[in-house]
């Protein structure tokens, strides 16, 4: 009997360390930042792109309204293809557009605004970077989209005409 | 004379040196924790990419703050989530994680003390 137990736990605990490492072989070892989840958006205190005014966030963001906070730089390239789209999502109107300059050259990003159209109702200037850690950011082009002080979704990367027609969708 | 003003000045400013040591000290032990997730297999410590570099001034902001180091780490983890500690927590994802050295240490302790203590 003695002799049986020795084979018989090693052959359990063989069978349980398989079975995890198994199970760890289908998770996907890519990480996959979430996107869907609603979190409350962050207060934070910027200076203000063109007057230089310090402004708190809450009063910029009011209820029943959708926002889409996008995250900017003149050194970008995906934020210059990207652009022509937002400047389209301004035109109709429905959504406000706030902007959030990332470690940016002030003369070069309003350079990059006179080219290029500026789709956005308010920006804001984050030199460190803080800012842009605070919403949960990882770089630029990200959009984060809003409702009731909300985040609906966050978009990482340059937005494209995909994700434009669901922010569109959502809008209705 | 020189001397004994060179030993007095080393005196003076060797707590000072501490003081700033120590709150590096700390804030290299966090940043060394904290997972840089734009890199592959970097902390933010090891890192000089745009995201870590922001990521490093937001931890001396909070330290100076008054924030504790598990404060600091609770609040990344609401931002991005249990991946971006280095050193995750005991929770239903990682309990297994956690307990399966102790109960294979366990197991092992039985199987040696039945088959070789209790033998004789």
């Amino acid at each position: 009997m003695k002799n049986k137990i020795l084979p018989f736990s090693l052959i359990i605990i063989f069978g349980i360390i398989f079975f995890i490492f198994y199970k760890g072989l289908e998770d996907s070892k890519i990480y996959t930042p979430d996107v869907n989840t609603k979190k409350e958006i962050p207060v934070f205190n910027a200076k203000e792109f063109f007057s230089g005014e310090d402004v708190k966030s809450s009063s910029i963001f009011e209820l029943d309204k959708v926002y889409l906070l996008n995250i900017w730089s003149s050194w970008c390239v995906p934020c210059r293809q990207e652009h022509p789209l937002l400047m389209n999502l301004n035109l109709e109107n429905k959504l406000n557009i706030i902007g959030l300059n990332y470690k940016d050259n002030l003369k070069n990003a309003e350079n990059f605004l006179k080219e290029l159209g500026n789709p956005y109702k308010e920006i804001f200037i984050d030199l460190d970077g803080t800012i842009a850690i605070e919403w949960g950011a990882y770089g630029v082009p990200e959009s984060f989209l809003i409702y009731n002080n909300e985040i609906i979704k966050k978009y990482i990367g340059a937005l494209n005409q995909e994700l434009l027609d669901e922010i569109n969708l959502f809008l209705k | 004379m020189k001397f004994i003003r060179f030993i007095l000045i080393i005196i003076i400013l060797f707590p000072l040196n501490n003081v700033y040591a120590e709150e590096n000290d700390k804030r290299n032990k966090i940043t060394k924790n904290l997972r840089c997730l734009i890199c592959q297999g970097q902390s933010v410590y090891d890192s000089d990419s745009e995201f870590a570099n922001s990521l490093k001034i937001v931890v001396d902001k909070k330290l100076q703050e008054g924030l504790s180091e598990d404060q600091i780490y609770e609040y990344f983890k609401t931002k991005y989530g249990e991946w971006i500690l280095y050193d995750p927590g005991l929770n239903k994802n990682t309990y297994i994680l956690w307990l399966l050295p102790i109960l294979i240490f366990l197991i092992g302790g039985a199987i040696i003390y039945k088959s070789f203590i209790v033998k004789k």
